[in-house]
């Protein structure tokens, strides 16, 4: 096995070692950090001395001691002159697994944390990710993720979370909570442009990865294969999305002969299947506009009339500011750019956009389009400003 | 999203903390100190630092390859950066909260900038 492949093997093992630990013994912070000590052991010793003929019983078997000596010495702190009876070392072979997976996402995803918290935990504890490479895929020094980690285990704790599926009421608000942290995920990744890049997990691969695990446990529930769906069908275009120097491509400009057709592929089937068989929700309803887009081998050909009765549904049942700017660029692009132009100043009266910068850039496209090169020179130079991405704004800035 | 909370000082606020007694300049610092440390303990702290005085700036002019430098201070800049702190935390309303904590808020000499993300994705 190569050292890509051992650790592709060691991010699958580490969700269903903790959960094995977290059922045996309790404790899913002093679990985490268990477990997490033996992924680093057999980083270290697999590549050198060969994969274990069980790599998932030696991983138990190695982070089961480790915890053993983290609840003695835990123990010894407390009281050391009290005899511990010290649990004994597990069976070094586990029984076949019950699927802890779904459960870990509920428990990093629980709602007593702050967002920041539950992506970091999220990627630790059952993306198997070490704090190092958390903390190189978000930007942010290794003490600030070690540090979110931490507390989120507190919280954890502190709030009696149980190491169990939520109650059949709650599981629809919770599965929701674990997509947004997925989605989340998901959208910082990013195309880094520099020869650093090689060092970083990508994070869109990761949502991706964990996304197709929920699938795995989920299949019925229509939002998660409409989100996994949405992640492939966006995924695919990355190829095309940046130019090498790392300015952005718009989906008009790229080329799609640099697409992913397999990730289309997938994605198509996924949301076309979702789309038929469960009930109707957002992500699957983006995936499918996402589709539309990816089925045109031309932009030219892009079908806009559908995309429009797409947005229309979205814009029923989850309504929101971005939705309606989405929903204006497909009314342009059926119904004339002047006409969209019609529509966004209506729009403008949402609080939410009003001197919002997407609002500039698609009144900028839509002027673009409609021949008015000055005034949309105008408006890219003010999207350009308020724009919180910087190689949105780069882009914005070569437009004006 | 990562912040950075700038905050300035310029003469009148110099001139108050001069006038501080001993147990308000204390009341002060330990404000900091809490600030600095509950940041640290929640995770949002990537890094903060207070600096020096204007007077110890030097600013740097490069001419035909070659670098140049002024002492400071410079007699047309009002306010000053006097220290900074740079966060990453849930939504805008959270760094404002954190802002609000800085002493110098008083004065309104605190302000939230938010910093560029690398994403490339949400948009077009």
């Amino acid at each position: 096995m190569t050292t890509a492949e051992i650790e592709g093997l060691l991010r699958d093992l580490a969700p269903q070692v903790l959960g094995t630990l977290v059922r045996r013994h309790g404790g899913f912070d002093t679990c985490e950090d268990a477990v997490q000590e033996a992924l680093l052991a057999a980083a270290v010793q697999w590549p050198r001395d060969g994969v274990p003929a069980n790599p998932r019983g030696w991983l138990v078997t190695v982070a089961s001691r480790r915890l053993i000596e983290l609840f003695r010495s835990e123990a010894a702190r407390r009281r050391r002159e009290e005899t511990v009876a010290v649990q004994e070392p597990p069976d070094p072979d586990p029984a076949p697994a019950v699927d802890d997976t779904l459960t870990l996402l509920m428990l990093c995803c629980h709602p007593s944390l702050t967002q920041v918290s539950q992506v970091a935990l999220t990627l630790r504890a059952v993306g198997g990710l070490t704090t190092a490479e958390i903390a190189r895929a978000l930007l942010v020094p290794e003490a600030t993720v070690a540090q979110r980690i931490s507390r989120a285990k507190q919280r954890i704790k502190a709030d009696g979370a149980e190491f169990r599926l939520p109650p059949d009421a709650e599981r629809a608000e919770r599965v929701a909570a674990v997509l947004r942290v997925l989605y989340l995920i998901f959208n910082e990744g990013y195309t880094a442009s520099s020869g650093a890049a090689l060092q970083r997990v990508e994070l869109s691969t990761e949502a991706i990865r964990l996304a197709r695990q929920l699938h795995e446990r989920l299949p019925d529930d229509g939002e998660v294969t409409g989100l996994l769906a949405l992640m492939l069908l966006t995924d695919a275009r990355r190829p095309a999305r940046t130019r090498p120097d790392g300015g952005l491509v718009p989906l008009a400009e790229q080329d799609r002969g640099l697409w992913d057709t397999a990730a289309i592929a997938e994605g198509i089937a996924l949301v076309t299947g979702a789309l038929a068989s469960t009930a109707i929700g957002p992500y699957q309803l983006q995936a499918a506009i996402a589709a539309v887009h990816d089925e045109a081998t031309r932009a030219g050909d892009t079908d806009w009339q559908q995309i429009l009765t797409l947005y229309d549904l979205l814009a029923g049942i989850a309504p929101g500011p971005m939705i309606t700017l989405n929903r204006v660029v497909a009314y342009a692009m059926v119904h004339g750019p002047r006409a969209g132009l019609d529509r966004l100043a209506e729009a403008e009266d949402d609080p939410a956009l009003a001197g919002h910068y997407r609002l500039a850039a698609v009144r900028a496209h839509l002027l673009d389009l409609a021949g008015d090169r000055a005034a949309a020179r105008q408006q890219y130079a003010l999207a350009a400003r308020r724009t919180l991405s910087l190689p949105e704004r780069r882009y914005l800035e070569s437009r004006a | 999203m990562k912040y950075l909370v700038l905050i300035y000082g310029n003469p009148m606020s110099r001139g108050i903390w001069e006038r501080l007694t001993e147990e308000q300049r204390a009341a002060g610092l330990q404000a900091y100190t809490e600030l600095t440390e509950s940041l640290a303990a929640s995770g949002e702290l990537i890094v903060t630092e207070a600096l020096a005085d204007p007077s110890a700036g030097k600013r740097v002019t490069v001419q035909d390859g070659k670098a140049m430098t002024t002492d400071g201070p410079f007699a047309e800049v009002k306010e000053h950066l006097a220290g900074f702190y740079l966060v990453d935390c849930d939504s805008v309303e959270r760094a404002v909260e954190v802002a609000s904590r800085v002493p110098e808020a008083e004065f309104g000499m605190v302000e939230v900038r938010p910093v560029l993300s690398l994403s490339d994705l949400g948009s077009l």
